[in-house]
């Protein structure tokens, strides 16, 4: 499906044809988005928001369309309710900044879940010990599902923010987000969505869904780096202090008193990653006119069938067995650490993760220090798959 | 393939599977524990030295394939020897696995096994923890972490 469009994927390494099954982490960058960018350079370059000049108006028009684009993917009721923001982390720390820090005081309580990944868990850790807030969190099953029963118990009345991953990136679980939002939204309770791996593989619908904040990144949905988008309820954005100070969150400055802009400007201080926003706004191009379903089926095809092969293998164990999973596949080998795995997986041109994933609590709960994780995207086929099996079946080689 | 076997060799196999001197020593007169944070890989050193000697040492902990045999081989290198020698391996190792050193041009002998690390940056660390360890162990540091300030690989 469209492999040709990634140049990227023809590489070959250690003499091998890469195998690129590392798209949980960042996936690859069509040329598309790659043109765009470079016409962008090339035709449209300025700083936006200020020059009355032919080449701002350009930038501009190009950066706030590409806001749009974003609106339109999420099904966001208005562009004001986007901010742009370096990527998932920044977009979390945001929330944590500008409501948790304003709202949030002494005695109140954060609901996490077991599944999440550091930058949905640390930053509400540093606003804890600062203002002495608890921290409570989801358990889970052997599979990797979280047990909703004893969710709905975590709920008091100083429950103050549910924080949750749409998609485990370290397992693959889909949670039921919408379920678990209304849940909260019964009690009160607003709720923040880390939607890094969930927005490049299937439909989003922000007013569907009803969170309050939804974050993700360009980087792992064919997008650039540095480029990252907080959704958020007009309501909350309004309430919520700035993140940062600078150009172009203000209407006035003076040396008594300042004057912030409106949203979503007065989260973007200073001159914003342009480029980067631009080629998000391809990327979604690109993923729309393929269609998320089409995506979303593809990818559970090369999942089924990967879970399928690897389960024939009796030396491996696959971690992360939820019934409801996006296209990762966590697995340990029996006696041999991931690192070793990954190596010699990557002398075949497999590239996968290996290690904690950034998920360190996950690993503490299946006892592991670390998985081998290979993830898909819809533009890996069976072949690649059959290529990662014959790879773990060279690893048993040199270990058994 | 060549590439992977020239890491993964039968010693290095063999010494993962069967470790040397795996235990911890009662009463030992130094200790130091390494860790390397981003891939889980702990190293808990025991060791006796007197008179300027390393009489015994014992390693325990959790690690991949090349930390392990890293570890396992380390040990048997520096048993019983002065601990100005085991200094100098800990300097030729640290070079041998960062790409510094010609490990032709050193005391290493079968260490030289590790030699092919150097072309692997992300796991240049695992090799060196133990080595980072003994370090410690013998300059009266209680913990080393591959992600500190003399490790020549920036941490992740």
């Amino acid at each position: 499906m469209r492999r040709e469009d990634f140049p990227i994927l023809d590489l070959m390494v250690h003499g091998k044809q890469l195998v690129y099954l590392d798209n949980a982490a960042s996936s690859q960058m069509p040329q598309q988005v790659i043109d765009r960018l470079v016409h962008y350079q090339n035709f449209e370059h300025a700083n936006i928001h200020r020059g009355v000049h032919y080449l701002s108006d350009m930038a501009t028009t190009a950066y706030e369309g590409a806001r749009e684009k974003v609106r339109k993917f999420l099904n966001a009721k208005e562009s004001r309710e986007i901010v742009f923001t370096k990527g998932t982390t920044e977009a979390i720390n945001l929330v944590m900044h500008g409501y948790g820090r304003k709202f949030l005081k002494e005695g109140d309580e954060i609901i996490l879940s077991g599944l999440e990944h550091h930058a949905n868990i640390v930053p509400w850790q540093m606003l804890a010990q600062e203002k002495g807030i608890r921290i409570r969190v989801i358990p889970m099953n052997d599979d990797g599902e979280l047990l909703q029963e004893e969710f709905a118990k975590l709920f008091n009345a100083n429950t103050k923010l549910l924080a949750l991953t749409h998609v485990s990136n370290a397992l693959g679980t889909v949670n039921p987000v919408k379920e678990m939002i209304a849940h909260a939204h019964r009690m009160n309770v607003p709720v923040l969505i880390d939607g890094a791996q969930a927005a490049p593989h299937h439909r989003v619908d922000v007013q569907d869904l009803d969170c309050d904040f939804y974050a993700f990144s360009g980087h792992k949905m064919c997008g650039p780096t540095g480029i990252g988008i907080l959704y958020g309820k007009a309501e909350f954005l309004e309430k919520m202090q700035p993140y940062q100070g600078g150009g172009d969150m203000i209407l006035s400055v003076s040396f008594e008193k300042t004057e912030y802009n409106v949203i979503p400007y007065k989260f973007e201080a200073g001159t914003p990653p342009i480029a980067a926003a631009i080629g998000l706004g391809a990327a979604i191009d690109y993923l729309s006119e393929i269609g998320l379903d089409v995506i979303e089926a593809k990818e559970k095809e090369l999942l089924d069938y990967a879970t399928e092969k690897v389960k024939k293998l009796p030396y491996v164990r696959i971690i992360g067995t939820a019934k409801k999973k996006a296209a990762v596949l966590s697995f340990e080998i029996e006696g041999v650490h991931p690192h070793d795995v990954g190596t010699i997986l990557d002398t075949e041109g497999v590239a996968i993760r290996t290690g904690h994933h950034c998920a360190q609590p996950v690993m503490q709960r299946f006892c592991v220090p670390a998985t081998a994780r290979a993830s898909f995207a819809f533009y890996n086929t069976l072949e690649e798959v059959d290529k990662l099996v014959a790879a773990i079946e060279k690893v048993q080689e040199v270990f058994g | 393939m060549s590439e992977m076997r020239a890491l993964y060799q039968e010693v290095i196999l063999d010494h993962n599977k069967k470790p040397r001197n795996w235990g911890a020593i009662d009463g030992a007169n130094r200790h130091a524990e390494g860790h390397n944070p981003l891939c889980g890989d702990h190293v808990k050193l025991t060791m006796n030295v007197a008179e300027g000697k390393i009489e015994s040492i014992a390693f325990e902990g959790v690690g991949c394939a090349i930390c392990k045999a890293s570890a396992s081989m380390m040990t048997g290198a520096v048993k019983g020897k002065p601990v100005e020698e085991a200094d100098l391996l800990v300097e030729e190792f640290r070079g041998m696995a960062t790409g510094s050193l010609d490990p032709e041009q050193s005391h290493l002998g079968r260490l030289k096994v590790f030699a092919g690390v150097r072309d692997l940056p992300s796991r240049v660390k695992c090799a060196i923890l133990p080595w980072h360890t003994l370090h410690a162990a013998l300059h009266s540091e209680e913990s080393v972490s591959t992600e500190g300030a003399s490790d020549p690989v920036p941490g992740e």
